[in-house]
């Protein structure tokens, strides 16, 4: 779906020139569809640029402010319980992705006023990788991340 | 209504939400095996939960996240009593609410 969309999308582009251009401008522009769900980043296939997507950057300031809550092992791929937690001040969201996933992003909460810096939840890993946790405080991204070792894959079947 | 758990406990000034909430969570990548077609994705995408017409907290999920979702979270400023509202909607425009009280 996505790779076909995008296709077409070049080739627009190609030859409507300037239009297409500009119309690339705006699609590229993550800040744009904030308000919406973050289709692109949700369907980017790095960290990197699943957090482009996302946040609009991947500078990341590794952080001894955020702890991770996951297990060491997962038996199951299928359900890895993760919570973050964080005292950063002036936080705006929590992200957290599974690095090796094929798709990396898994969820974003995005908090709002009086929230606190926890959030827990449930994940699937498809493989064994680090589970990183991405903290939006005051407009820079703070990171940490954790190696979950999967035995049994939760995507795919 | 039936599809969403949830509890939002008070302690100190912090209050404590835990929700969970009953849905397939279908990535898109699985293969039904007796027919070998993939089974289409289902997830939720979005889910919110208001205090006193306050977003407190608002999750993008995607398909990643585990069959039967459970989440929790805790934020200042409830009192015992107040009404919590979470909200779902998934990728096919399905959705669901619910209301609780803080305890």
């Amino acid at each position: 779906m996505t790779s076909m969309k995008r296709r077409t999308f070049l080739k627009g582009s190609v030859a409507v020139g300037v239009i297409g251009t500009a119309l690339g401008a705006g699609l590229l522009t993550p800040r744009t569809v904030m308000a919406a769900w973050p289709k692109n980043a949700f369907a980017a296939r790095t960290v990197d640029a699943a957090l482009d997507a996302l946040t609009g950057s991947h500078a990341l300031e590794g952080s001894d402010k955020i702890s991770i809550r996951a297990p060491d092992i997962a038996e199951n791929g299928a359900v890895v319980p993760v919570s973050v937690t964080t005292d950063i001040p002036n936080i705006e969201s929590i992200t957290i992705l599974a690095e090796k996933n094929a798709n990396p992003l898994t969820a974003s909460f995005v908090l709002g006023k009086g929230a606190l810096g926890f959030v827990s939840t449930r994940i699937k890993m498809g493989k064994t990788s680090s589970v990183i946790a991405v903290v939006k405080a005051g407009g820079k991204l703070y990171s940490t991340g954790k190696e979950v070792k999967v035995t049994i894959g939760g995507c795919g079947g | 209504m039936a599809s969403i758990k949830i509890r939002a406990k008070l302690d100190g000034d912090t209050t404590t939400v835990k929700a969970l909430i009953s849905h397939p969570m279908e990535t898109g990548q699985r293969k039904n095996k007796k027919t070998g077609k993939k089974i289409p994705a289902h997830f939720i995408q979005e889910v919110t939960c208001e205090h006193k017409g306050n977003v407190v907290m608002t999750a993008l999920w995607g398909p990643a996240i585990s069959k039967n979702p459970y989440l929790s979270f805790k934020f200042k400023g409830a009192a015992k009593g107040d009404t919590l509202k979470l909200s779902w909607v998934d990728n096919k425009g399905k959705s669901d609410s619910t209301e609780t009280q803080v305890r």
